[in-house]
């Protein structure tokens, strides 16, 4: 009696699709036993981190207000990821991202127009794109490693953020907080929902990875980042260029994570403030295996992750858990997520190995 | 009485996930017979030999080893029962030399003691000269399996597989291979011969076990048929050979290629020097070669992944394209067929509409703003489906389910139908059963028939005779001059393959080939 893994003659598709589900399982499970171990009742941790962020309203809203940034960048992520081109660096194009938009909206601050809020999104698309432009400038002309190079930009980026929000950016009658003015009203969001922050961004985000579905299943550019991605040189063979597929893998994924930086300063936040993001820009890579780098895929597995996120606030408040417990339980799934894909292309078979029986 | 079998198999079955790979299979193989194990690819010849070499598990049957029934768990088993296997690649460290490759791959006892002096002695006794102290990377691929051979028989194997060794050889090496076995069979060893080259089994093999989708189908004397007796006992059907025009006219240069000179990017690449042919309308140009002669480069010259200096390099229907990517290619009327099916000439992982497009997109306009042009794409693949027969169920299977014979016409067909003025294709039928193989030569004479030019680079030399109107050969990154197929013999076109350097003026290749013993 033994349990081995055998090789399935093509990938299960249907696996594509189940192992994520594995993968939340086993999570699940592993924590329950965490919770155990941690002296706190399981199922009760479980419901309190689930559940309960879920019996109210406003619990609703958080979750699509933070679902907001991990799907967006996680769409972004998936382009690049297809095309098998690591941008790590998603958290410092966000950044940037922000920078750019909040910087528009300082500058106009006494500018009451329509317009800013478009410009906004607009300066926080190019911002992203320019801080992704650097890994894929280094990438085709001189062969660097984008990975280290975009991961290492996002700490740049932090600085950055940390030296202006400290400095010439900070509201001048603020007691010398490091925050920015809160943005006027022509430059912040539309709230969705009264009485919660839920606001247009979450539509933005839906229409986008309609978009972005469209475009990896019926354009152009989709298809060269595909085939390139599975094919490298079927691409040539197609004419398509290498260069070209690297730039546009990295200005889509910069766009969208420079869109949820941006996004979210004039969306939840309304100020630039020192701690933007909770790490969307790294969870969302994770949110987008967990999507199977299908943009609706992503959509749900934006929405699950963000879950993780609401889940461990209020198990930090209702059961005195050290805030630790999102990134072990983010850990633990992306862990789970990587070990369920191997069901992909092998199939388990427990029981004796079957032998030639007369051999 | 006559001694036992040196190896019976009875009834062995294997079954992989979805495949019966071999079906209650018989074969017997006498001490000092060279045996042939015949069929088409995928007719599980593979699964057999790996069965009796250890690789893999048989899941019923019987084998009988010297009369006595034996259970093969490993190579390593194998080995020490006697059974020696030369595989289709070799698996040789390119920095080391001979010796040391050899000793590596033997056991430890036997490398130990003056290896040296006994590669030496078996080399001489089976007339395989080969040089122990001499760096694999300095060795022509003959030489390289002389060593995969050598390896072997330092063992005193009693049975010797050998699986489709000539594949790699030039007719000269193939002559002294041939000469190797017959004297290990007169020395009692049997050999397992697999291939499915008809000709050389008729002149080497007493036996032959002919198989077809994972049964045997016939055993007979291969001296007593035909290669095409026994081409159909291997396919199940009529063999149709190519039809063609006795006398043909041919048009203008379609295809002009000159001055090609080309560094490889490749490692182990072979440079490509002074490159230069024409190919007129109506003409069927083969360049013949031993692999890894600067073949791939060419094709990637051609292609336009690798850019030429010149754009005047490669003028196609009179436009200069030679700094131009490939689909500037495709406007101006050139149609590619690449070695690798899976991952070049097609995504293994895309469906076959995806895969039409990939190619055809520019000359039949298959993008409308940027979109895809899903119905008319799907029309086009559905097209060449029913054109070239190849057997999909559909237009929305993955090219990865396809066969290598039915996804080879179907790149065919994808590039015929968008009616090329110059086609080219790298080994066109490697790999592909014999109808598909048929289907696709007579696909590509058809073409040149109608007036287009197609160049063939392939090894095969039965398939080259059989289209081609021109023939040269590649060796070393340089092309000889072109000279009419009626001209040429098999024994010339041979001796060029194992040595001619430059382009040898008309009628000077024999004798500058002599200069080079393969």
């Amino acid at each position: 009696m033994r349990i081995r893994l055998e090789a399935r003659g093509q990938p299960s598709r249907r696996m594509v699709w189940l192992s994520p589900i594995v993968a939340v399982a086993l999570t699940i499970a592993a924590s329950m036993v965490m919770f155990a171990i941690l002296g706190t009742d399981p199922v009760a941790a479980i419901y309190n981190y689930f559940i309960d962020p879920l019996t109210t309203r406003n619990g609703v809203a958080e979750l699509f207000v933070k679902a907001t940034p991990l799907v967006l960048i996680g769409v972004g992520l998936s382009f690049c990821f297809k095309a098998n081109v690591w941008n790590i660096g998603a958290e410092g194009q966000l950044t940037i991202g922000a920078l750019a938009g909040g910087g528009l909206a300082l500058a106009f601050y006494d500018v009451d127009t329509v317009l800013l809020l478009p410009a906004m999104l607009v300066a926080g698309i190019l911002g992203g794109m320019a801080w992704a432009a650097i890994p894929a400038l280094l990438k085709t002309r001189f062969n660097t490693n984008e990975i280290l190079t975009s991961l290492m930009l996002t700490y740049v980026a932090l600085l950055v953020l940390s030296y202006l929000v400290h400095g010439p950016w900070r509201d001048p009658d603020g007691f010398n907080f490091p925050e920015s003015r809160l943005f006027h009203d022509s430059a912040t969001l539309p709230q969705l929902v009264s009485g919660t922050r839920l606001h247009i961004g979450w539509l933005i985000t839906l229409a986008l990875a309609g978009v972005a579905w469209l475009m990896l299943t019926r354009h152009i550019i989709g298809f060269q980042i595909r085939v390139f991605g599975m094919a490298p040189a079927a691409a040539s063979f197609a004419g398509f260029r290498e260069t070209r597929v690297v730039w546009m893998t990295l200005m889509i994924s910069g766009g969208a994570s420079g869109l949820a930086g941006v996004i979210e300063i004039a969306g939840p936040i309304g100020q630039i403030v020192p701690v933007i993001s909770p790490g969307y820009g790294f969870t969302a890579i994770i949110v987008a295996f967990l999507g199977r780098l299908h943009p609706f895929g992503v959509l749900l597995g934006g929405v699950l992750m963000a879950l993780t996120y609401l889940g461990g606030e209020s198990a930090q408040s209702t059961m005195n858990l050290p805030n630790a417990v999102t990134g072990v339980f983010q850990g633990l799934l992306l862990f789970f997520l990587l070990a369920s894909d191997v069901l992909v292309r092998y199939r388990i078979r427990i029981g004796s190995v079957m032998r030639g029986s007369a051999l | 009485m006559a001694p036992p079998p040196r190896l019976e198999l009875i009834g062995i079955t294997k079954r992989y996930p979805g495949v019966l790979a071999n079906s209650d299979v018989d074969l017997k193989i006498m001490p000092g017979e060279i045996h042939a194990l015949l069929g088409e690819n995928g007719a599980g010849k593979s699964t057999l030999v790996k069965c009796i070499y250890g690789v893999q598990r048989a899941d019923s049957g019987t084998m009988l080893w010297e009369g006595r029934e034996t259970d093969i768990a490993s190579p390593n088993a194998a080995r020490k029962l006697g059974i020696g296997m030369v595989f289709q690649h070799f698996s040789l460290f390119e920095a080391m030399t001979v010796e040391e490759n050899i000793a590596l791959g033997i056991d430890a006892d036997l490398a130990r003691k003056d290896l040296a002096g006994r590669i030496r002695a078996v080399s001489r006794q089976y007339g395989l000269p080969i040089d122990p102290e001499r760096y694999v990377h300095t060795l022509s691929v003959g030489e390289r399996q002389r060593i995969e051979v050598v390896r072997c028989l330092l063992q005193n194997p009693r049975l010797l597989i050998m699986d489709e060794p000539t594949s790699v050889l030039t007719p000269q090496e193939v002559e002294v291979l041939f000469e190797t076995l017959r004297r290990l069979a007169s020395a009692g060893c049997s050999i397992l011969y697999i291939s499915h080259k008809l000709e050389e089994i008729k002149t080497l093999c007493h036996k032959a076990t002919i198989m077809r989708m994972g049964e045997v189908v016939a055993e007979c004397v291969p001296a007593d048929e035909t290669a095409r007796s026994m081409a159909e006992l291997m396919m199940g059907a009529n063999l149709v050979t190519p039809e063609r025009r006795p006398h043909r006219t041919y048009g203008d240069p379609l295809l002009v290629v000159r001055d090609v000179n080309i560094a490889s990017p490749y490692q182990h690449g072979t440079d490509l020097h002074d490159i230069g042919f024409e190919v007129a309308a109506g003409e069927v140009l083969g360049i013949a070669g031993i692999a890894g002669n600067g073949q791939r480069e060419l094709m990637g010259v051609l292609i336009g992944e690798m850019l030429v200096a010149q754009a005047d390099s490669i003028i196609i229907d009179g436009v200069s394209t030679g700094r131009s990517g490939p689909n500037r290619r495709r406007i101006a009327g050139f149609g590619f067929v690449p070695e690798e099916r899976l991952g070049h000439g097609a995504v293994p992982q895309m469906t076959l509409w995806e895969n039409a497009f990939l190619s055809a997109a520019t000359r039949l306009k298959l993008l409308n703003r940027g979109f895809l042009k899903v119905r008319k794409s799907s029309e086009y693949a559905a097209k060449v489906i029913e054109g070239f027969r190849v057997k999909t169920p559909g237009v929305t299977n993955v090219a990865a389910s396809l066969s290598g014979g039915n996804l080879q016409k179907f790149i065919i067909g994808r590039e015929i139908l968008q009616d090329p003025g110059v086609i080219v294709a790298l080994q066109p039928t490697w790999g592909v059963d014999a109808g598909s193989a048929a289907a696709i030569r007579q696909a590509l004479i058809d073409l040149a028939e109608k007036g287009a030019a197609v160049l063939v680079i392939s090894q095969d030399l039965e398939e080259l005779f059989e289209i081609s109107d021109s023939m040269s050969v590649i060796s070393g990154g340089r092309l000889s001059t072109a000279r009419p197929a009626g001209e040429l013999t098999v024994e010339e076109i041979g001796l060029m393959m194992g040595g001619v350097h430059g382009a040898a003026p008309r009628g000077s290749g024999k004798a500058e080939a002599h200069a080079h013993p393969a």
